[in-house]
């Protein structure tokens, strides 16, 4: 049993601020007084948004950490990373969702399997995560919306659970869908998207090394507003695709349809791999605006999984397919 | 507004109702009373943004917020303007046309902030990037339209222009506000993603204040 209780006193090493994030506060601030830009000071919200924090034990680090993103991509913290939410199930708003899903409880929780697989059927939130070690991923987060963040998620290879299902040969994809429970999720009372939220990968970008179902954040169980108990993380896809409070998995022969995509087919592609030389009809995405930091920053090819992911789309034209 | 007037002017000079000062608010409220009240109102939003900065109330992207924040209050404040013409239709209250010219020049101050905050603190005077942002983003490119219909507006708002240009060119080219309108409501609904309520409810406040100019216009026109 992985998930449980923890003493206050086992900290993970991501719970301590690395000196490296310390000193580009001070640059921040330094930044931010020589532009004259007061405004633009405040960084922090004047609330705390740790309510009832639980943290995950056996948490296990990998070779995705802070230190191999380098200085210039350490971790936002905490309080940003649950603050500035798009999670339109719970408002439209940016900070709509860490005060609309204070009061969501996620567990119990169960995920129903199916489509083309061995073993389809449903199963409870701590079956499905309890026989994979949790592995702390520190990855660069890129929403389509031209902002970034750096974020320590906690969560297993989705790789690892996808497989305990046996996919079938035929299956090519796997589509997700987000809970839909207007009692729970206010959001959904209003037709903002065509309810659930569906996203969906192509097989080999879910069986990925990268790919993970996240249940956690800073060590600790994921927060309402962030998805919880369970999301996706796939972070060489701009945000949206990273699907949150996931109830369905299914293996599927055919690209199965997406919400955004659906909503918005000119701007919103079934791959929607971070790219900064397919302008988007919003946003150009050339750059972008790490969150915590004044001036704008170039944007990464597969936002800098390049080397891990690029060989997923060999020969595809992605202006076309973006 | 006789009885805020009368309010106002006792408080004001408390009991000396015949001092100077009592007397020139009695003769032109509007002045002295009701214009202060509207810079009052209208600087409101840009106190509220000092506010809330130092005490982190900007949340985790403050330029972001602070584009929002300017936006909303530009368009606010334009459909606020777009209302004086149909509260003088409605309640026959003339002097409500002296308010106008005001309210509308603090609509361009909070829409040129908002360009401003867009082309200084997000784009860091990265001109290709605005650039191509105006000409490939429709809803920029409409933004734009909407900031050079209330320029010319501005430029042109003071008592030279109107003598230079003749009253009857000037009211011609202040239509120019409704272009203005339009551009504001539909920059608001494209921004958004998906289907949201919100920046409907603008463009059908400023359909409401059209629509009370064409009732007016179709009355005199067939009724008078």
């Amino acid at each position: 049993m992985l998930i449980k209780f923890k003493k206050a006193s086992d900290a993970l090493g991501s719970e301590i601020t690395p000196k490296s994030v310390f000193d580009r506060r001070r640059e921040f601030l330094k930044t931010a007084a020589v532009a004259g830009a007061g405004l633009a000071l405040g960084g922090l919200p004047s609330f705390s948004a740790r309510a009832a924090r639980e943290k995950l034990s056996g948490v296990k680090k990998t070779k995705w950490t802070a230190e191999s993103l380098g200085p210039t991509d350490q971790p936002n913290d905490f309080d940003t990373i649950s603050s500035y939410n798009n999670f339109y199930e719970f408002g439209t708003g940016k900070k709509d969702p860490v005060a609309n899903a204070k009061d969501f409880k996620p567990l119990p929780w169960t995920v129903e399997i199916g489509g083309l697989c061995g073993k389809p059927g449903k199963i409870g939130f701590e079956d499905l995560i309890k026989p994979h070690a949790l592995e702390e991923r520190v990855y660069r987060f890129r929403c389509v919306e031209a902002w970034s963040m750096v974020v320590p998620w906690v969560g297993i290879p989705l790789a690892d659970a996808l497989k305990r299902f046996e996919p079938a040969a035929d299956a090519k994809y796997v589509a997700f869908e987000t809970l839909f429970d207007p009692k729970r999720m206010p959001g959904q009372r209003g037709p903002v998207l065509d309810w659930p939220y569906k996203e969906g990968l192509r097989m080999d970008e879910a069986m990925h090394p990268l790919t993970i179902l996240a249940v956690g954040l800073y060590g600790e169980m994921l927060p309402n507003q962030n998805g919880a108990p369970l999301r996706l993380i796939v972070p060489w896809k701009y945000g949206f695709k990273s699907i949150k409070s996931i109830v369905s998995i299914k293996f599927e022969s055919r690209l199965p349809k997406t919400t955004w995509s659906g909503s918005a087919p000119s701007e919103y592609g079934f791959y929607s791999n971070v790219n900064p030389t397919v302008s988007h009809p919003r946003w150009s995405q050339s750059s972008e605006r790490r969150i915590g930091e004044i001036f704008r920053r170039e944007t990464k090819m597969f936002n800098g999984y390049e080397e891990e992911v690029a060989s997923l789309y060999a020969g595809m034209d992605l202006k076309k397919l973006f | 507004m006789s009885v805020v007037t009368t309010a106002v002017t006792d408080a004001v000079v408390a009991g000396k109702k015949n001092s100077p000062l009592a007397q020139r608010i009695k003769r032109d409220p509007i002045a002295w009373i009701g214009k202060p009240l509207v810079w009052a109102v209208c600087l409101a939003p840009l106190a509220w943004l000092a506010w809330l900065a130092p005490t982190g109330g900007l949340g985790a992207n403050p330029i972001e917020f602070i584009n929002r924040h300017l936006g909303d209050w530009g368009l606010r404040i334009l459909l606020v303007s777009l209302a004086v013409t149909p509260l003088r239709i409605v309640t026959g209250w003339k002097q409500a046309v002296r308010f106008r010219r005001l309210i509308g020049l603090f609509a361009f101050f909070y829409v040129v902030l908002h360009v401003t905050n867009y082309v200084v603190v997000d784009h860091f005077f990265n001109w290709r990037e605005i650039f191509q942002d105006i000409i490939k983003r429709w809803y920029i490119t409409v933004g734009m339209v909407g900031l050079l219909s209330l320029t010319s507006l501005a430029i042109t708002s003071t008592k030279g222009w109107i003598k230079r240009i003749g009253g009857r060119n000037w009211n011609r080219l202040h239509k120019l506000v409704y272009v203005a309108g339009v551009a504001g409501c539909i920059h608001f609904i494209m921004m958004r993603k998906g289907f949201q309520i919100e920046p409907l409810v603008y463009a059908g406040i400023f359909a409401l204040l059209m629509s009370a100019r064409l009732i007016e216009f179709l009355r005199r026109r067939f009724f008078a």
